[in-house]
């Protein structure tokens, strides 16, 4: 897919990127064609990252693209020219139930984990879905890709947002698209610390890059105001939650309630919690013991052990955004 | 492909009759060379395989080929052989045109906005001026006017292409000339005669390059686009307009584009325009013909298409096309898939797709440009031809329509 037509260095949308590809399905023994959705990427991706930036959400651009793009747009135009699925290069498993049903499962290199930013795949998309790297080590794929010739198989892999540039960073890349606001960082009593030059690039539960005062102790981002302009600070004990509600929640098959673990970032750990109902489309995770707060709009998933033809398995039952 | 056109209810004997691959309706992108041309190529690549930039027996040959296709081609073009300049391609020779060699021609360069970018890219480089077009993609005469009264003494050039690569229009070049003679360039003081440059790299495979481009001082010209080989074009400067090198080095071609001449190439330009040149009239009306009911067929059979120009104003082979309500990269695929290669712009280079500024010059509002296709015919298309393009699109569109892609 085409989707970026700005600068890239990510290693996946430059014309060099391109001829990677191509070289390598013609390898294969693989059609290659170039899909451009550039207009969908912009709309579903793209613009959506910098609206939530400015309201002070954090958003997750890989979600979306998965959400919107790659597992709709693209999964719809496979159908239409007739294919039967879908395969992409995730570290996840296809897993299936007994039910004759399929969920996300993790990789089998836990360091490259991708079950998280899959979450909005739903049962029936899963059904025209395959992984077909999910069962091995990033290392087993470089071998393999060796073995076959590839070229990519030693090229670096690709991480961080693809359309923003190591060079130019994300504050260049919102700076040209949205107004970003300096704003104060205060205490929980109110007393000035610092400054910021952007409001809208804090993060809850952030450490660096906050050049506070004097003060003793690690001082985190506990809460960002992007309306009032400040950015408050206090020590991890003050970013601790009992619990959290999720919105725009997806399900993998139907709402779930009872023990979860949930995952509030792509690598890091899953921590065990409850589901309650909330409302339309929401739902309540109560942390087993407090967890740090999370921050608006990022992504939370859930995951259940449950039993699968292999026998039992940690599968993504559902996630949403935190509030 | 072949594999998933079994879900789409497209047939899978999507092969034309003599099975050499897919329909193509893509002559503008490039044609095949026809056998006359590699034939007379040959030789070239064979015992006849002299630099001509050399004066001996070996390189003489090399000079008297280039020689003769040099003056055959200035024949056809309605020139004298020193004003033919062989290039690259025609890209080179645009480039070469608006820049007027190194360095660049003072002043500054005017161009329509539904050039190529082979001449709109050189032009905004060189922080030249864009005229508008009319709705059928003809420069703006007025709005040209207009420009070059506010750049008066100033201007470098003027292009105007012949034809249009995406829609087909033809630009009437002498009305053209008569608007840019009103005006005055950057030369002689502010009182020089202001240079008119045609890109006449699809047009010439057309029309009758004597009389459609005689006040043309400069001309671009390739050779792929008419049936001779890829790599291979000319750029007619005529003594009215001379220009400096671009590519220097051995100072080939009259000190004007240095670099061993592609004799191969040059001798297969020289067949391929003279065999342009003696079937255009059967060509054109015969394509024209096929043109017709390719047009007429597909307004019938497919609601909501639209011819992109009135079909009058355009050369023979071109029919653009616009479908509501469907994106044209999912058509192509499904064409293709039906075995039919079509396009929907010009073919340039990461393979991706851009919105076609001819068609945002021309008017056509985004939603339909969306569903643009650009079928190009050619000397080689058949009625067979067309009843493929006919059995395949109307359930492709209808497919796509129905997937809201």
């Amino acid at each position: 897919m085409k989707l970026w037509g700005g600068e890239s260095d990510s290693g996946c949308c430059s014309v060099s990127d391109v001829e990677d590809a191509r070289r390598s399905a013609a390898q294969l023994g693989v059609d290659h064609h170039v899909f451009n959705f550039g207009e969908e990427f912009e709309e579903y991706v793209v613009a959506p990252y910098v609206a939530d930036h400015a309201q002070g959400r954090t958003p997750n651009p890989c979600v979306e693209c998965n959400r919107h793009l790659k597992f709709d747009v693209l999964l719809r135009r496979a159908e239409l020219l007739g294919f039967d699925a879908v395969a992409t290069g995730h570290h996840a498993r296809i897993v299936e139930l007994p039910d004759g049903t399929r969920r996300i499962g993790r990789g089998a290199d836990s360091a490259k984990d991708q079950s998280y930013v899959l979450y909005p795949l739903t049962a029936a998309e899963l059904q025209r879905v395959v992984f077909p790297i999910g069962d091995m080590t990033k290392d087993t794929v470089r071998e393999l890709a060796a073995g076959l010739g590839l070229r990519t198989a030693s090229k670096p892999d690709s991480q961080d947002v693809c359309f923003i540039t190591k060079t130019n960073g994300r504050a260049d890349f919102l700076a040209a698209r949205t107004e970003l606001h300096p704003g104060r960082i205060i205490d929980e009593s109110g007393k000035d610390l610092g400054t910021v030059q952007a409001v809208e690039l804090v993060t809850v539960g952030q450490r660096r890059g906050l050049n506070l005062a004097g003060g003793t102790g690690r001082r985190f981002v506990t809460d960002v105001d992007v309306d009032a302009a400040t950015v408050t600070v206090g020590p991890p004990q003050r970013l601790l939650r009992d619990s959290l509600v999720l919105d725009d929640v997806v399900w993998a098959d139907g709402p779930v309630e009872g023990f979860v673990r949930a995952q509030t970032s792509a690598h890091g750990k899953a921590m065990d919690a409850t589901l309650g109902v909330a409302g339309e489309g929401s739902v309540t995770v109560t942390w087993s013991e407090p967890r740090r707060r999370v921050a608006r709009g990022q992504s939370v998933v859930l995951y259940q052990r449950v039993e699968t033809l292999e026998g039992e398995d940690e599968v993504v039952i559902g996630g949403g955004l935190a509030r | 492909m072949s594999s998933a056109i079994e879900g789409t209810g497209l047939s899978t004997d999507a092969r034309s009759d003599d099975d050499a691959g897919p329909v193509d309706f893509d002559h503008a992108a490039t044609t095949r060379v026809r056998p006359e041309v590699v034939a007379a190529m040959a030789p070239f690549h064979d015992d006849r395989y002299g630099n001509p930039s050399g004066s001996h027996l070996v390189a003489r040959d090399a000079v008297r080929a280039v020689d003769e296709a040099r003056e055959q081609i200035a024949g056809i073009v309605g020139c004298e052989p020193g004003e033919v300049i062989f290039t690259s391609g025609g890209t080179e020779a645009d480039n070469h045109a608006i820049t007027g060699g190194l360095p660049p021609r003072a002043g500054i360069p005017v161009c329509s906005a539904v050039e190529h970018h082979a001449v709109l890219d050189v032009v905004e480089a060189l922080g030249g001026t864009v005229v508008g077009v009319d709705r059928l993609g003809r420069l703006d005469l007025a709005d040209l006017a207009v420009k070059l009264e506010e750049l008066d003494g100033q201007v470098a050039v003027v292009s105007a292409m012949l034809v249009n690569n995406e829609v087909g229009t033809i630009n009437d070049l002498s009305a053209v000339a008569t608007v840019v003679s009103g005006f005055t360039s950057v030369a002689a003081g502010g009182k020089g005669r202001i240079p008119l440059h045609t890109d006449a790299v699809q047009g010439a495979a057309w029309l009758d390059l004597r009389s459609t481009t005689r006040e043309a001082d400069l001309i671009s010209l390739s050779a792929h686009k008419l049936g001779g080989p890829k790599g291979m074009g000319a750029l007619i400067a005529r003594n009215s307009a001379p220009v400096r090198a671009m590519i220097l080095g051995g100072g080939q071609e009259r000190e004007r584009r240095s670099g061993t001449p592609n004799v191969a190439g040059i001798v297969g330009f020289a067949v391929a325009l003279g065999l342009v040149d003696a079937e255009r009239v059967e060509t054109t009306a015969r394509v024209a013909r096929l043109r017709d009911r390719l047009l007429n067929g597909l307004v019938e059979r497919v609601p909501g298409l639209v011819p992109t120009v009135d079909g009058t104003v355009g050369v023979a082979g071109s029919c653009h096309v616009c479908v509501e309500g469907a994106d044209s990269e999912s058509l192509l695929l499904l064409l293709e898939m039906g075995g039919v290669v079509a396009s929907a712009g010009s073919s340039c280079a990461s393979g991706a797709r851009e919105t076609s500024h001819v068609l945002k010059a021309i008017g056509v509002p985004d939603d339909l440009a969306r569903g643009a296709i650009r079928f190009s015919l050619g000397v080689d298309t058949t009625d067979a031809d067309v009843d493929r393009v006919l059995a395949v699109l109307p359930d492709a569109v209808e497919r796509v329509r129905e997937f809201g892609l």
